[in-house]
């Protein structure tokens, strides 16, 4: 099926990419693009894929072939030599360009040997260079908005799952990224917690034009903020459309099959 | 020892004790100077193990290798007997700081190693998804969290080395076990003597222990472990 086509510049673009894993194809000359300040929810059944897309677009993995392209230049690889031929990119071409890009993942991993306040700061004080007072102005403000202003000081192992999520949340949202990758951000909190980590994602998705590209098996969730579902399967887009469609009256068994099994 | 042999020995021991305190402070001197360098030696030899180059990690593996497989004694004789004859002359505590130096080292290399293997590959993620570059990683994030599990091992080969320092009175140098030894041959109190030799080096290492320990107790509590002083 064709994927598509997306108006204007592209903030992200998968050009025919491959991961392999071993002899495992995780990902068949995936096609994918996603325009600047779009919400797109990824869904699928375990195993599809789903995460090695967004660990590939945060360079947690090398793709094995193809290319991922973030705002129009190649960020998998970079152009190298007179011809500008396509090789692998190094941390030097990487470190600008990933400044861009944020995820939040589904086990938090917060630093546990720094303060919630000092986890937030820690990136922009040492990576964009923000003074002491600075980084720390900007973090309050973020713990404000995901609701734990007076927690600045606390362990985060010390803190509920659903507060160190939200920690998370702030320290991504830190580094002002251009694109928000997440993780499956709920899969790991008790069901009582699920609300409140949603809540302040849905708060940051009124209130910003951040492009955000999301896993998760929170449907009401995925119906209220995304502009385009994707339905993965084997590595490939089975399906795709608004949530409304998609959820609604989606065209593959498969598809609804999966729908089913979440509910 | 006889009631007389007990006032001999003793009135020796009062005779001998600004020998002794001397010597004592020699082995502290050495395992201090031994520890530094080895910590240095150790850090070196474990992060180039984790070089991305082959021929780096390879070379820190064979120097690891080697230091920990030729032993200790041999390694000073070799600095304070076998040095001096390609021409290079060391002063016998210098020698003995190298020897230890080196081996504890090489072990404390496998322990910085191992340390930073075990924080979890997720800390290293997060830290990549905020912007950060290897040697931030490394140093504001890994090293911070290795920290904590290197204390034991590390309060271990402190006191190895302590343990290790009498072999200083096998090349000249003056330390504790040179200036008991020295007591000893003069009051003829041997089970005395080394009694008291036993109880200095437990002394000591008590003290290090303890010091070591209360590092290690800071170490958790900063990374929030449970038992660890708030
Ligand atoms: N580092 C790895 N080494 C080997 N295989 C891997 C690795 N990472 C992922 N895989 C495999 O790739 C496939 C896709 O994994 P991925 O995590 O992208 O799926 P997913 O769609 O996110 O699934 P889930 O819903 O369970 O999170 C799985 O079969 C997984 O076992
Ligand atoms: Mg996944």
């Amino acid at each position: 099926m064709p994927i598509e086509t997306v108006p204007g510049p592209e903030k992200v673009r998968f050009d025919r990419v491959t991961k392999r894993f071993g002899d495992q194809t995780v990902l068949d000359g995936l096609d994918l693009a996603v325009a600047p300040g779009e919400r797109v929810t990824l869904i699928g059944p375990s195993g599809s894929g789903k995460t090695t897309i967004l660990r590939l677009l945060m360079t947690l993995e090398r793709v094995t072939d193809g290319v991922v392209h973030v705002d129009g230049e190649p960020f998998s690889h970079m152009p190298s030599g007179p011809g500008g031929k396509l090789v692998p990119a190094d941390e030097r071409y990487l470190a600008p360009r990933r400044r861009r890009v944020g995820m939040v993942f589904q086990q938090f991993n917060l630093f546990p040997h720094l303060s919630v306040l000092a986890n937030v700061t820690e990136a922009p004080r040492h990576v964009l260079g923000l003074d002491a007072d600075e980084a720390a102005a900007r973090a309050r403000d973020l713990l404000g908005l995901v609701g734990l202003a007076d927690k600045e000081d606390a362990h985060p192992t010390r803190l509920s799952g659903g507060q160190q999520q939200r920690v998370a949340i702030a320290r991504a949202l830190a580094m002002r990224p251009e694109l928000l990758l997440l993780d499956e951000v709920t899969s790991a909190l008790d069901p009582e917690l699920v609300a409140e980590v949603l809540d302040v994602l849905r708060d940051v998705a009124a209130g910003t034009d951040i492009t955000m590209l999301c896993v998760t098996h929170e449907m009401a969730f995925a119906r209220d903020v995304s502009d385009r579902l994707l339905m993965f399967d084997r590595g490939r887009v089975l399906e795709s459309g608004p949530p409304g469609k998609l959820l609604d009256a989606p065209e593959h068994e498969r598809t609804r099959e999966f729908l089913r099994s979440i509910r | 020892m006889t009631g007389s042999g007990t006032a001999v020995f003793l009135s020796e021991l009062g005779r001998a004790l600004p020998a002794i305190t001397e010597g004592l402070l020699v082995t502290l001197e050495a395992t201090g100077l031994g520890a530094a360098l080895a910590l240095l030696v150790a850090f070196a030899l474990g992060l180039a193990a984790r070089s991305r180059l082959l021929p780096v990690r390879g070379a820190a593996r064979f120097a690891v290798e080697l230091l920990r497989g030729t032993s200790l004694y041999v390694q000073l004789f070799w600095l304070f007997f076998a040095l001096p004859m390609l021409g290079f002359r060391l002063e016998p505590m210098a020698c003995g700081v190298l020897a230890f130096g080196l081996n504890y080292g090489a072990y404390g290399a496998e322990v910085v190693r191992g340390s930073i293997a075990a924080v979890p590959a997720a800390q290293t993620e997060a830290a990549i998804a905020l912007g950060m570059g290897p040697g931030l990683r490394l140093r504001r994030i890994v090293l911070p969290q290795a920290y904590a599990l290197m204390v034991p091992p590390f309060k271990n080969l402190l006191i190895q080395l302590l343990k290790a320092t009498p072999l200083l009175s096998l090349v000249t140098v003056a330390d504790l076990t040179f200036r008991i030894d020295q007591l000893r041959a003069a009051t003829g109190g041997t089970a005395a003597a080394y009694l008291l030799l036993l109880l200095l080096y437990f002394c000591v290492a008590a003290l290090l222990g303890a010091g070591m320990n209360a590092l290690e107790r800071r170490a958790q509590a900063r990374l929030g472990v449970v038992g660890g002083d708030a």
